[in-house]
């Protein structure tokens, strides 16, 4: 019974341990997020959140919905996989409202180049010039049509 | 080209479903995405990759990235003959606007598009310590910028350099594999904009998906096999220069 | 963008971590080390060194309350620290910071440190009036019992606490290098001997930052020295040291062995950016010439003048050194690239947030925190030598 009473002080000490505890349990109730642990260690909500970024290419399954005749061309040519974007940029505005956002047609000067300019670190099979031989600053449109590149294919234009 | 063609088709009914919720406005996940149906990973075919930077850019644009901080990249290689362990590396701003023209010097040049792993026994999300960084159900590696501390230790651990401390945020950031996107039924920016099919978005719980074939077939390898993180970015024709 | 040497990957080129990142393992080094040196005379009854007991325990504790402060700069998001402490993540070294500081902070030094002044400061309530009675009132938690059944008792419970001090200061210092030696990413630092050679510089930067902050104040007080102290705690920061030197070397001579993938890298770092901080500052002047000295004092018998200045500039070498090897842990590990083909740089900057001016601030902030706990719990009250009211 002495013993209890002179430790007294220490009880004290410990009490205070206790509280901080008990507070710590409260606040941790109202600071920790619903969702925390609903999959596992992390914020369950946090892949929603993600998620709810908006998309800004919108895929060429949108594009070909309405663009059928462009699509029936590509896919005839060897560009048939380079998708519609990768050119002509992000445009989910556009899918989302055509009237909204009119894309701009882009510069096959600087774009064809862009994949199809000769270095040693392409690989060999892939198509590829020396632009300023190649065409002598004749515009790359002229002769490849972007759609179906292949001039044999292209009709007219040879 | 085969591989990309099939590999669209599959993707093609659920992404016309899930344009019409994106285009309806409500860029919610598609009701029909169930996380436990899915286990996510790339294909990196590098002989198909021409360095364009077109997946650079793509990602930039879709994610919001700013200025000289990369959630993918591409690498330019130049080994010399017999110099295995000293090749030559170049990324001028990621490659994002493609790559000087390359000499024709001795040796081979080659290129490397890098990007987050998303590894099943991830090093980042195992040293985060309040868990903001987590690998999803569906397993993507993801960060939560309403949770992220800021601490870097992420970063840290990361073996392959693909974080980074977004400036505005003050957050870890890293590449989400356009979960956004992905969740919707549609490809990735990256690979939507790959000219060549070099990238391909895989899905390995999905037996149609032709990653299991193409995994059968050719000799694949993920970066830094040492660290044994379970990394589910394949690269088929992997040069044992990269590191 | 520039300082980049070879190829880094784009993400790598600035630096993670900062010069305050340097700070925090150096400032817990210090607590631990303190802490470790006070219970030698606690728990291993090394007379010698009580002069430093209290003092130990408070600079400790002055520097303890420091250490979280660095960490706190430099997040991205300060505001949501206490993350920590509600979701900690169990597989993250670094979470259980807050929980190891906590029980560091409260259940041992604060603890141990009240139950050593409980006596002084039930004295002190009964004997001060007005604000200072009532303050000391409130740290006695309001009890005044302080008969000797009762100091009996807190004497009991103190050994045990210092017992369980030990490890703790162990496991403080201990997981500060396991933040850094389980990083597989990082060669630089994955290594298992990482916490072992953190605790043992921990002790060494502790012992020679009380030596050195024992021979000011009492040079301050007008007190004499007491050389039978200092030489004891010269030779225990004599034989640490040596334990930790071989600890270094060892992990270096590993390393120099078996030469893996990123040897070329390393070694290379080693040689240009971090010659001066790590062969010059860390290994010449911040380990050999120290252990030199203390060497001469322990072979020879050198008068006491000399003796003093020789555990001056010992205990300052000693002190730097271990700032150097701190410095060149955390900012050697991120100046090469991790595809081991290049190498960046870190420029220091002046007055940001993680700047030098802030490191500097934060590095003196502990003394004036000691000095105030000085103030407020005299620790050379209960020393026979100064029963009557010595000048603080």
């Amino acid at each position: 019974m002495n013993i209890f009473k002179d430790a007294g002080h220490l009880f004290r000490f410990a009490g205070l341990f206790v509280l901080a505890f008990i507070v710590f349990l409260v606040v941790r109730g109202y600071v920790v997020p619903k969702s925390f642990g609903q999959y596992g260690h992390y914020r369950g909500d946090a892949m929603s959140d993600i998620a709810a970024h908006p998309v800004k290419f919108a895929g060429h399954q949108a594009c070909e919905t309405c663009h059928t005749d462009k699509a029936d061309e590509k896919s005839k040519g060897k560009h048939a996989h380079v998708n519609c974007e990768a050119c002509h940029g992000a445009l989910a505005k556009h899918a989302d409202d055509p009237a909204a956002v009119t894309p701009t047609k882009p510069d096959t000067a600087t774009l064809c180049a862009r994949c199809h300019t000769a270095t040693a670190a392409k690989p060999k099979e892939f198509p590829q010039v020396n632009p300023s031989d190649h065409s002598n600053g004749v515009p790359c449109e002229t002769c490849h049509q972007p759609h179906n590149p292949a001039i044999a294919d292209a009709g007219g234009a040879k | 080209m085969n591989l990309s063609r099939r590999h669209f088709l599959v993707l093609a009914p659920a992404a016309a479903i899930a344009w019409k919720a994106v285009s309806a406005g409500t860029p919610e996940q598609s009701p029909n995405y169930k996380t436990a149906d899915h286990w996510w990973g790339m294909l990196i075919d590098i002989p198909k990759c021409i360095g364009c930077g077109n997946c650079v850019r793509a990602c930039a644009t879709e994610n919001d990235i700013p200025d000289g901080y990369f959630r993918t990249w591409v690498e330019r290689y130049h080994v010399e003959d017999e110099d295995m362990t000293n090749p030559q590396v170049i990324s001028p701003d990621g490659g994002k606007e493609g790559f000087p023209v390359a000499a024709e010097d001795a040796g081979k040049y080659f290129f490397v598009p890098k990007m987050c792993n998303h590894c099943a026994d991830s090093p980042c999300t195992q040293v985060c310590p309040v868990g903001a960084t987590f690998v999803s159900p569906d397993g993507v590696v993801l960060v939560d910028p309403k949770y992220c501390l800021g601490c870097a230790y992420c970063v840290q651990a990361c073996p392959y350099g693909c974080r980074y401390i977004h400036p505005e945020k003050k957050t870890a950031d890293k590449c989400t594999l356009c979960y956004h996107r992905i969740t919707k039924g549609l490809t990735t920016a990256c690979c939507e904009n790959c000219p060549t099919g070099a990238r391909q978005l895989v899905d390995l719980k999905n037996p149609k998906d032709p990653i299991h074939e193409f995994l059968r077939t050719h000799p694949v390898q993920v970066l830094k096999p040492q660290m044994a993180t379970g990394a589910k970015a394949y690269y088929n024709g992997l040069d044992g220069s990269v590191r | 963008m520039n300082g980049v040497e070879g190829f880094m990957y784009p993400n790598e080129i600035g630096l993670q971590w900062s010069v305050l990142i340097v700070l925090y393992p150096f400032i817990t080094g210090l607590v631990a080390g303190a802490f470790i040196l006070a219970s030698l005379e606690r728990v291993f009854h090394v007379e010698a060194v009580k002069p430093t007991y209290r003092l130990a325990l408070l600079t400790a504790l002055s520097f303890l309350i420091v250490a979280p402060l660095p960490l706190q700069l430099h997040l991205g998001h300060p505001e949501r620290s206490p993350e920590m402490y509600f979701t900690p993540h169990s597989t993250s070294a670094m979470a259980m910071f807050g929980y190891v500081y906590l029980w560091y902070l409260m259940a041992v030094l604060v603890f141990e440190i009240w139950l050593d002044y409980r006596k002084d400061i039930v004295l002190l309530a009964r004997s001060s009036k007005g604000l200072l009675r009532l303050k000391y009132k409130v740290m006695s938690l309001g009890s005044d019992n302080i008969n000797p059944r009762a100091l009996h008792i807190d004497e009991k419970v103190g050994w045990v606490v210092t017992l369980i001090g030990i490890p703790s200061a162990f496991l403080l210092h201990g997981y500060v290098g396991f933040i850094f030696g389980s990083i597989k990413a990082n060669p630089w630092w994955s290594s298992p001997l990482m916490p072992v050679v953190f605790i043992f510089s921990a002790m060494v930067s502790g012992i020679a930052g009380v030596m050195l902050i024992y021979m000011a104040t009492t040079k301050l007080r007008g007190q004499k020295i007491e050389m039978r102290c200092v030489d004891t705690i010269a030779m225990y920061l004599f034989y640490i040291f040596i334990i930790d030197f071989s600890l270094e070397m060892l992990d270096l001579i590993h390393r120099i062995y078996e030469a893996d993938e990123s040897f070329r890298s390393l070694d290379f770092l080693v040689h240009t950016q971090l010659y001066i901080p790590h062969i010059v500052i860390q290994i010449m002047l911040g380990t050999i010439t120290p252990l030199v000295l203390l060497f001469i004092t322990q072979v020879i018998k050198l008068p006491e003048q000399l003796r003093k200045r020789i555990y001056v500039v010992s205990g300052c070498l000693a002190l730097m050194g271990i700032f150097a090897m701190r410095w060149n842990v955390v900012i050697g590990g991120q100046l090469f690239s991790k595809s081991f083909l290049g190498y960046t740089t870190y420029k220091m900057a002046l007055v940001t947030r993680e700047g030098s001016l802030v490191a500097l601030a934060l590095a003196i902030l502990p003394l004036f925190i000691l000095w105030a706990l000085i103030k407020v719990l005299p620790p050379w009250m209960a020393e026979p030598a100064s029963h009557q009211p010595a000048g603080d």
